[in-house]
């Protein structure tokens, strides 16, 4: 079923067709760090959380959180898409491009989200906080990134109270979130690391300062394509700042032992890495059916080999375009329409070629 | 087999005291019932029955007052808070404010907020009144000998101090 009504201003369909604005590798650190993403978690004052909301309390907070935000000069702009009324695959598609978590996607009753210009800030309603605002940028950008969704967070502040104890801070459904409400996550593409079995040190180095390490699609997902996702797990007793300086401080040592990594690579077995990164690119450009775990396999070899100058004629932006293009929803709305895991694999292989191929 | 009210092994001693009126059934299995039928101080009581009697009121009010402590705003108790891991509505944290603190600590290590406050400017009238409870929890830290969090709760009152100073527009 295509939504029609209010979805139809925001067409997924174009969607597919160009990538959000964190994908772009401008930002500073972009041959390893993917993207930085804060999002914060509120909730309105006089509301129950969702555990206790009732369908219509539910569309009443969609409804008011939607014109509220709209009617600031910030949210103006920001396209509201009905979760709710969306098919599976539409739904999917937006957790691929990180715009909407997996638990927003599989809830039920209503729930939606707003998405800013870019895809660079997304508002999600009624996930399992009333309010779960995010920003993603390209790089390393922990500063920057905070003091937009801080802009953000103070212009709905301006027109929505949020429920805050003066203890407590923000009060959010789940007590893991309570305080700052925030979480600060820095997405890495660690290959180097992964190769010479030495991804345990980043583990060992985020555990010291209780930070989480996660795979691409956050929470439970495995480390796919060797994107590795380092957050904070603590939102109470610290400042943000605090927070933000606790991913400062740990990034740039994880970024100097993958470039060691990546050197000794280049000047110990340079011709077996050469040997990887070619065949990567012979199986994505000449295979006749693949899957999305293989393709992520291959595509994080052939990222390793455009950082390393060793692929000629690709950027890295178009190859972290790919790693969520070859996505199953992506592909099958870029096919147009549903397909089954066979048609799939053969539809991901025939994208693949017509995008790397020269 | 009805299993022991104390400790869910096989309940052996079964009693019924009419107390007040009201049959109360009692399933023990012995050494809870040992236990229970003794003083603190491990003697047999000089006065079982008594003791007995006023040990079944407080084992009822107890799982009364268990199954009827909810959140007055939205219902929830706190067993099911803890089943489904979500509480029910912002109002939960001071309905389940002392159950809630030790979990707090266990999960962020602090129990202190310190970070981004709403802008909204809370009136100078709700900042007194907050100050009146923080100067107490601090009261109650240092007697409690927890230093570090009657130094943080110390900042936070100089915090508030300083912006309430009729110099600190600017």
């Amino acid at each position: 079923m295509t939504p029609d009504g209010e979805n139809s201003s925001f067409n997924l369909t174009d969607l597919v067709q160009r990538s959000g604005r964190w994908l772009c590798a401008s930002g500073p650190e972009s041959d390893i760090v993917i993207s930085t993403r804060i999002r914060l978690a509120r909730n309105v004052v006089g509301f129950p959380f969702m555990s206790r909301a009732d369908d219509d309390t539910k569309k009443q907070l969609v409804d008011t959180l939607r014109s509220t935000i709209q009617a600031t000069e910030i949210g103006r702009n920001y396209q509201f898409l009905n979760v709710e009324e969306l098919n599976e695959l539409d739904r999917q598609l937006l957790v691929e491009r990180q715009l909407i978590s997996r638990e927003l996607a599989q809830s039920s009753g209503p729930r939606g989200v707003m998405i800013g210009n870019s895809e660079q800030t997304s508002i999600m309603l009624n996930e399992e906080d009333h309010v779960r605002m995010q920003i993603l940028n390209s790089g390393l950008a922990l500063e920057e990134s905070w003091a937009e969704i801080d802009v953000l967070d103070n212009a709905l502040e301006e027109r929505i109270s949020f429920a805050f104890d003066e203890t407590l801070g923000y009060l959010t459904a789940c007590p893991t979130n309570v305080g700052t409400g925030i979480r600060v996550s820095v997405m890495l593409h660690l290959p180097g690391l992964r190769i010479t079995r030495e991804i345990q040190k980043v583990h060992q180095a985020a555990q010291k300062i209780n930070l989480a390490v996660r795979g691409l699609y956050g929470e439970g997902s495995q480390a796919m394509g060797d994107f590795y996702q380092i957050s904070n797990q603590v939102t109470l007793g610290c400042t943000e700042s605090e927070l933000l300086d606790s991913l400062a401080e740990v990034v740039p040592n994880i970024l100097g032992y993958e470039r060691r990594v990546r050197d000794l690579l280049c000047r110990d077995n340079k011709s077996q890495l050469d040997d990887q990164i070619s065949r990567a690119m012979g199986v994505l450009t000449s295979a006749r059916s693949i899957s999305s775990e293989e393709t992520m396999h291959l595509l994080s070899s052939v990222r390793l080999g455009v950082n390393l100058g060793m692929v000629p004629d690709i950027d890295i932006a178009t190859v972290n375009e790919l790693f969520i293009q070859t996505q199953p929803s992506h592909l099958q709305k870029i096919s147009g329409g549903p397909l089954k895991t066979p048609e799939r694999n053969e539809a991901r292989a025939a994208f693949l070629q017509q995008r790397l191929k020269k | 087999m009805k299993k022991c009210r104390r400790c869910s092994k096989p309940a052996t001693l079964h009693i019924t005291e009419i107390h007040q009126g009201n049959a109360v059934a009692i399933h023990l299995c012995e050494t809870c019932a040992r236990e229970y039928l003794e003083d603190e101080s491990g003697q047999p009581s000089p006065n079982p029955a008594a003791d007995l009697a006023a040990k079944l009121e407080a084992l009822v009010a107890d799982d009364d007052e268990e199954s009827v402590v909810r959140c007055s705003n939205c219902g929830i108790s706190f067993t099911e808070f803890r089943e489904q891991g979500r509480l029910g509505c912002p109002v939960c944290y001071d309905e389940f404010r002392e159950d809630l603190m030790p979990l707090l600590e266990n999960i962020h290590e602090e129990s202190l907020h310190i970070g981004k406050r709403p802008l909204r400017s809370p009136t100078q009238t709700k900042d007194q009144s907050r100050l009146i409870q923080l100067r107490n929890q601090q009261r109650e830290a240092v007697e409690k000998e927890d230093y570090e969090a009657a130094a943080k709760l110390r900042d936070r009152i100089l915090e508030i101090e300083a912006t309430l100073r009729p110099n600190s527009e600017d």
